[in-house]
This record gives C-alpha cells, structure tokens and sequence, in this order.
C-alpha cells in the first residue's frame, strides 16, 4: 500500500482558482451583463467646478420619447460615505456642485443615442462661486467654504508630538529638511466603473452588481440612500477589474444606477467612461510634506518633524483615515522614539480622491526614504549601513504603540543588497547611469475597522454535502488580486485535500457571509485565519464521525487528507466514507469560522485618531533601483529591479511575486510619469494616453525575493504582499537618480523636463563657481 | 435614432461562423461582437485606442475593434477570446497566461493575448524584445508585465515543443 500523506498546498506555487475563466474570456465582469431588457444609464455632470444650482430643468429630456426615467439630486436626500464621521456626499449633487464633473442627474433610456439626447436637454442654471484647485488657495483667508460645516476648508487637521522633539533635534549632530511634493496619482484600474440594477417594482426589491471592492458598503449605502429596507436588497460582485482602492467605497455610479432602476421600474446597466472613472477619482491625494530629520553622527535618528498637506477634493471620502496614516506609518520602519507631526487634509474643487494601494504612506515614505538617503550621503555612509543603524527589534511596540512582531526588514536588505552587486556598483556605474536603495512597510489589514459593528473582522463558511465536496462560502471580493485561490489553499491545507475538492461562491450578499471588502490589505491576514479557523472547525466534526465509525476516541484519529484512520496500520475510512458518516443524522454540514483582531494591536491613545495605522501585522519591503539617465533629454530608464519582500511566509508564491512585481511598477509610474493633472477644475489627463501608464516598453525587469519572517498571528506566518512594495520603489529611483547625475529630484514624477532643469540648474551653478 | 442611422449588410466570419447582420455604418466592431453576438470576452477599457483591452484578429492581424468599423469587416475574417480553446482545453497561450500568473484581474488579459496570438503567429520564437514591442499597444495594471513576457515566452516553447502552430 501506498504511504499516504495530505496534500500541501500551502508555500505552493498555485495558479488562480479562476485563472481558466479569464484567460478564455469567460470570466463575466459589470459590464458584461446584458439582458435583452436593460435600460442604458447616461450621468450629466457639471461643467463648474463650484457654483449653486439654481435650476436643473428635466422637463424636455423626461418628454423625448426612449426615455424611461430621470433622477437629479431631488431624488436623494441620504448622504453616503464610507465613514459614518463624514458622511456629506449625494449621489447627485443638491445645494451646489463642488467639482467638475460632479453628477447631477442620471436618465435612462431605451438606447445610448436616445439616453445622450436627453442628456442635451437637461438645462443648468447655476450661479458660479469661487473655486480652489490648490490647497493653499483653500487654505487663503478670504477663500469661501465649499462646506458650511468645514470651517477654512479644512477637512481634518491631526497634530501629535509623541516624544520631545525639540530637544532630539538640538541633540542631534545633523539635521536636515525638504520639501517634497507628490501629484494625484489615479489607480487606471483596467476596467471603468460599471454598475447594473434590477429593480422588482412587484416586490420592491433591488439587486445591484457592481465593480466594487466592497459590496458590503455597497450594500449598506444602497438601503440608505434608496430608504430600502437592507433586506430587500441583494449585492452581487462578479469579476472585478482591478481596484488598487478607488473601489473601497461606495461610488456614485452604483448608487445613482440602483436609484435610477427604481425610477424607471427597470433594469440599467451604467458603464461609464474611462474619462468619467478618471472624474470619479478615489486615487492618491496631491500630498505636500515638508519632512525634517535629525541624526546622529553614527546615523541613529534622533527625532522626525513633519507636515503633511493633502488636497481632498471636493468631498470626505476616506480623507480623515489618509491624513491619519500619513502620521501614523511614519513609524514602523525604523527604531526612534521622537516624532512630531501636523497633517491638515484640505477640501478643494477637484474630484474627491481616496485609498489608494499604500494608502495614506506613500509619500511620507518618499520623502522619509530621500531625506535619509541625503543624510547618509553627507554623512558619507553607505545608504543600506545607515539604515542597518536604525532596526527595529522585534517583537516590539513602536512609540505610537504599533505592535511588531515579525521584522524581515534586515533579511530584505541583506537580499536586494547582494543580488544588485549593490557594492560593486553603488558609485561606480559610470556617468549618467546610478544605484539607489529605500524601504517600506505596510500594515496586513487595519485591526479596528472603519464601521465597528461588534463582529468579527472575518467569516468564512464551509459547506460539506453528501457529494463530498466543500463549498467555501466568503464574502471577500475576489479582485485580481487572487484572495479566493489563498482563501482555497488555506482550507485545503487544513484538511490536507487537493484544491480541486473546495468550490467556492464569492461575494453575493443573499449566500455569502459578510465581508468586509478587499482593502487595507486585510483578506489574507484576516480571512486566511477565518479560513483556517472554518476548516479546523470542519476537521473536527469529520474526525468526531470517524471516531464513532472507527469506534475509537477521536484523538486517535489521524486524518490524511483522503483517508482518515485509527492507527497507522488501519486502512481506514476515505475521505467520501468519512463524510457520510458526518451526515449520519445530521444532513449537510456548514461550520464557520472566525477571526478577530486583539486589542494589543489596535494603535495608540496617545492622540485622537491614533487607532488608524493600528494592524495585526506588518509586512516590510527594501529595493534597490538602477538607472540610466540620457544626458541629452534627461529621460529616466528603470534598467532593473531588485525588490525583496517580507510577506511573512508566502502561502502562494506565485502570487506574491505578482503582486509585488505589480506594486513595485506602480511605484514606477508614479515616479516617472504618472499626474493627474486640472485646468480649471477641468481634468487634461482624463486619458489612458494622457495620463501616462507605463507601458511595456519603459517596464523594467523586476527581480523579486520573498522573505518569510513568519508572523505569529499570521495565518500560517504570513502578512500582506500587494502594497508593502510600491511607496520603497520611488525614494529608490530619486536615489537612484541622485546617483547617476548628482542632482537629487524633488518633486514628482521625475519627468525629462523637470530633471533637465536640475541638471542645468547645477551645471551654471558650476560655471558660476568656476568663473 | 439608430432607426435613421445609414445601416450596411455584413458579411463575415466570427470565430469560424459565418454572419449575416445589419449594421448600423456607426457601430464599432467591439459593439457588434459584444452586444449583437454576445461574445463579451473582448472588453472595453478606454474611450477608444487607448488601453488595448477589445484587442481581436481581423484577417490574422491583432486590431482594436474599439477602432474598427463593424461594416469595415465585410468579408473579413474575425477571431476573438472566444475561440482560442482547443477543444474545450486552454491553448498554449491561454495556459502560459493561466499558469505563469500573467492574468491577475484579467480584465486586460483577453486583448494582451489576442495581441499575443497575433505575435507568434508572425514571430512563432520572439526574444524579449519582441513581445514588449509586439504588445505594446496593450496597458496592463496589475501584473507590471513581468509575468505576461514570462506567459508569452511559456506559450512559445510550448508551440516549439509540441511542434504546434499557435492556432493549432
């Protein structure tokens, strides 16, 4: 007889559960749903940035024949937002529009043409008011407020001192300070916003699918906004594509769809436009920080003064959690105890922007990772050396009471360290070409979530039939990110049974339990341990129906997978006789599990806010960057990248190689060409060919070392893996480049126009010095 | 009204059926293969020419059908997601893209490979080069095109291995 073992699956390399469906064009996304009845949905926005609406005349577009429903502001009075604190948004504008683009009414209609010539007749009349695209024009003293409640347009200002900063600054031997500026970054998740609503006016009952990551809020703000009773409505999630954050909150599309489908008492389908996702925005905030750093001469930092200013657009959104993380996750990364920070998130007339991927961190980190690099510079210390001085020692709580408990940070430096030939190379690439080095860190799900309802963080149920298979129910949205086939391996190892036994249903409000969503990279960490927590659950109850038939006491059943026996020499029951057995009495089986954060992990006290940056885990990243930049345009080329990531342990390494690759390149575009950019609250990059996507031809290679610091709390050890690596990779290149051309850039993206005038900057500062 | 619109007789090939349909002259080729023949594998990511993701074979060359004229087609012969199975099974690049993780969202991946069938299908043993310029046209967001250069070059020692053309 065979030896027989359980199946492995965890550490695997695991090709995604839904791959086959995507790969042959049958995975069905929002977009793809078209029922033979479905209205179109069409959204008229304000051509204003900031004005009051005096009259929004419908009456011509109601008339034109095709059209089966109009909805305008007057039709909601129930604002949404993804946090209960700031919830002051319509799906339609009402008093005033506050940014360009702003939707205003949403008609439905028979066809495209038919639902576009209504849009024509709707009459607009506004008084326009003043605008503010920046945050200093905001922030001026005679600016008005675009929200009465908002005095100075000021959204959230955070201030901390944790330490005694003055006094670390006076003790250190060098100080530094610069000022660094990150434009709105956009997520260009492939796929635009689409939404489609059917509406049963006979049981006044909604079901929404949407493109969203988070079809629980969805849900939620549908029954508020719709004055729906939560349980006629039912929220399905079909393939996502993509999100990288703009899909972490309720968006207008999907409200205004399901808003629009009860009016016409119909099903609409509402795709929008790549220029109208770009409008509806939820990216990363222009984010301004002036970031100050003392050292001592050994290069052990002393203290962090730092200001962050955020341009939030015309509305909340996740805004107060963006600021907060910015002050936050300062800490984490490296070992001091004196920080100081002041955070004003400002409301300006532009789309509201939101959580993107590294939410809230990046560009304190860009600017911490410069600075250092600077620092260590002048010091005449190698940049990896300089950051060796200042290692956290896990496990350990930071000054702001963030708990660690695994650090791979050292080990992800000593990879990317060796694997670039960091020694050799760093100074010696010769002219124009240049090395640079940074690191990152990000949280594995935030411990308190955003809408504390009591229960656990994470459910998963598993359903065992006559047939022998499980069905893993979850609420968790499958989004690219491959969260279902973790989810899968998770179970399956547990049980030690192939993948192939577990089917899973995702993400249908009606049949799945609750999730959260996919943000804060949280599915892995949180429903990972609910996974695991499900499946050990499910063990027991098979090994309990073993026992009986085997007729011994359950502890001496030993469960291989397919087979489970008394004693190694018994053949056994399989794994379908076992399951029969469970059944006996019982019929179909489903067993949960659960996960929960504890308290120890839920941030600081020690100022208001202080539980945003608060995680069970967090997951650490260093790269090294190496470039070449063309003396006659200035132009950055990526030549390669060495990333190492500390995932904790790497439940399916495929996977973490892709997300990190993905995290890393988006790190990329935002440091060399990526800005959303506004004319008058008008957006001019409102295209993928505008707004500059790097395509394959300026993607470099991205080498991708996968350290295992096997976190405690994490399911099997592991953390996050698909933002950690994004925020290291700018700092990286601005290094890099500092080191090719010996001008450092400032302000981003380092595009050929603004190093050149770097580079000539200091070449007549050159002359000058020699004349 | 389209009831106005100029409309034309098409004529032509779709995944290896014949077809005979009144067009609107307007109607984009990704309009006519997603809404009038339900073949939604072909996706729209942009507002025309921009992202890659309808990407489809007209006469055995990669187009934007977010670019094409459905009544341009006439007689043309059109291959899409849809019909790259061999029987019922992944083809080459199908499986490379399932297994090399070049699909994470998939959203772009039905365009990147039809793009990438039109590749091999000049170039059956394309260098590294090749297939960054040969899908250049195509933006992905999730994967940072590591993993789909790795798919592309999987499927092309696949081909060679098995001594199959790409559309075997």
């Amino acid at each position: 007889m065979n030896e027989i073992k359980p199946t492995r699956t965890i550490g695997v390399p695991q090709p995604l559960v839904d791959g086959p469906e995507k790969v042959s064009g049958k995975a069905l996304y929002s977009a793809d749903f078209l029922p033979n009845n479905c209205l179109v949905g069409r959204i008229f926005r304000s051509p204003v940035a900031h004005a009051e609406i005096i009259r929004l005349d419908i009456s011509a577009a109601e008339a034109l024949p095709g059209v089966r429903g109009i909805i305008t502001g007057e039709d909601c009075d129930e604002p949404y937002g993804v946090l209960p604190i700031a919830r002051f948004e319509y799906p339609m504008a009402r008093d005033k529009v506050r940014y360009r683009g702003e939707p205003l009414a949403c008609v439905a209609a028979v066809d495209v043409e038919t639902a576009q010539k209504a849009l024509d007749l709707i009459k607009f009349e506004y008084r326009e008011l003043p605008a503010y695209f920046t945050s200093s024009d905001a922030m001026s003293e005679d600016a008005i407020d675009l929200h009465d409640h908002r005095p100075g347009n000021i959204e959230r200002e955070v201030d901390y001192e944790i330490g005694d900063v003055d006094s670390a600054l006076k003790d250190a031997d060098m100080v530094l300070e610069e000022t660094y500026n990150c434009p709105e970054i956009c997520q260009v998740q492939t796929e635009p916003h689409a939404a489609i609503a059917e509406y049963d006016a006979e049981r006044d009952y909604m079901t929404v699918r949407a493109s969203t990551q988070v079809p629980f809020y969805v849900h939620i703000m549908l029954a508020k906004t719709l004055k729906m009773d939560q349980s006629q409505i039912r929220v399905i999630k079909p393939h996502i594509g993509g999100g990288f954050g703009c899909r972490t909150e309720c968006l207008n599309v999907e409200l205004m769809c399901a808003l629009v489908a009860r009016k016409a008492k119909g099903t609409v389908r509402l795709v929008v436009s790549r220029e109208e996702t770009f409008i509806t925005h939820r990216g990363r905030p222009e984010t301004d920080v002036k970031m100050k750093i003392g050292v001592k001469k050994d290069g052990t930092i002393t203290a962090v003064d730092f200001q962050v200013i955020q341009r939030g657009g015309g509305y909340s959104g996740y805004g107060v959690v963006t600021i907060l993380y910015a002050g936050s996750l300062v800490f984490g990364v490296y070992n001091f105890e004196n920080a100081r920070y002041k955070g004003l998130r400002v409301l300006t007339n532009t789309p509201p922007p939101g959580a993107m991927r590294g939410h809230g961190t990046v560009g304190v980190r860009y600017a911490f990772e410069a600075l250092i690099d600077e620092i260590s510079h002048r010091l005449k210390m190698d940049p990896i050396e300089f950051r060796r001085r200042n290692f956290l020692s896990a496990p350990t709580f930071t000054a702001n009471d963030l708990m660690i408990n695994s650090y791979g940070l050292p080990e992800c430096l000593d990879w990317v360290e060796k694997e670039s030939d960091w020694k050799t190379k760093k100074g010696n690439l010769g002219p124009y070409r240049g090395i640079g080095v940074a690191a990152s860190h990000y949280l594995s799900g935030a411990s308190k979530s955003v809408n504390w309802t009591g229960e656990p963080h994470a459910t998963i149920h598993l359903k065992l039939d006559w047939d022998a298979s499980i069905t893993l129910l979850t609420g968790a949205p499958e989004i690219g990110q491959g969260s279902t086939t973790v989810i899968t391996q998770c179970v399956a190892e547990v049980l030690g049974l192939d993948m192939t036994r577990i089917q899973s249903v995702t993400s249908d409000s009606k049949v799945t339990p609750k999730d959260n969503g996919a943000y804060s990279s949280r599915i892995t960490f949180m429903v990972g341990n609910a996974a695991i927590n499900a499946a050990n659950n499910l063990k027991q109850v098979l090994i309990e129906a073993a026992a009986r038939k085997l007729d011994c006491k359950p502890e001496d059943v030993e469960c291989l997978g397919e087979v489970y026996r008394a004693a190694s020499q018994d053949e056994g029951m399989t794994f379908e006789e076992v399951v029969l057995a469970a059944l006996e009495g019982s019929g179909t089986i489903t067993v949960k599990g659960n996960y929960d954060t504890i308290p120890e992990s839920h941030g600081t006290k020690k100022y208001r806010g202080g539980a945003i940056g608060g995680s069970m885990a967090y997951a650490y990243s260093a790269q090294v960057v190496e470039v070449t930049v063309d003396p006659e345009t200035a132009q950055v080329t990526v030549d390669k990248v060495w990333v190492a990531q500390d995932v904790g342990k790497a439940l399916n390494p495929l996977s973490c190689e892709g997300q990190i690759q993905g995290s890393v390149w988006m790190g990329m575009g935002q440091a060399i060409s990526e800005e959303t950019v506004y004319h008058k609250g008008l957006g001019i990059s409102g295209s993928m060919l505008d707004y500059r996507v790097p395509s394959f031809i300026e993607s470099p290679p991205i080498e991708v070392g996968i350290i295992e610091s096997i976190d405690p709390h994490g399911p099997f050890g592991a953390k996050e893996a698909g933002e950690t690596s994004l925020s290291s990779f700018i700092p990286a290149l601005t290094n890099a480049v500092a080191d090719a051309v010996g001008v450092r850039p400032i302000d981003l993206p380092v595009t050929p126009d603004k190093l050149m005038e770097l580079i000539e900057k200091r070449e007549s500062g050159q002359k000058a010095a020699i004349k | 009204m389209s009831k106005k619109n100029h409309k034309t007789l098409l004529h032509c090939t779709v995944n290896g059926r014949e077809h005979d349909d009144v067009v609107d002259d307007n109607t984009l080729l990704v309009d006519y293969l997603r809404e009038s023949l339900g073949l939604t594998g072909t996706k729209i990511g942009c507002d025309g020419g921009e992202c890659g993701c309808c990407t489809v074979l007209v006469d055995g060359q990669p187009r934007h059908a977010c670019l094409t004229l459905a009544a341009t087609c006439t007689d043309k012969d059109i291959v899409t997601i849809e019909a790259l199975e061999v029987q019922g099974r992944l083809s080459a690049l199908q499986r490379g893209f399932h297994e090399k993780l070049g699909a994470q969202c998939g959203f772009c991946t039905p365009g990147m490979i039809m793009a990438a069938e039109g590749l091999l299908r000049e170039n059956p043993d394309p260098s590294e080069e090749d297939i960054r310029q040969g899908l250049a046209a195509n933006i992905c967001r999730c994967t940072g095109y590591v993993k789909i250069i790795e798919s592309v070059q999987y499927a092309a020692a696949e081909l060679k291995r098995t001594g199959k053309e790409v559309a075997a």
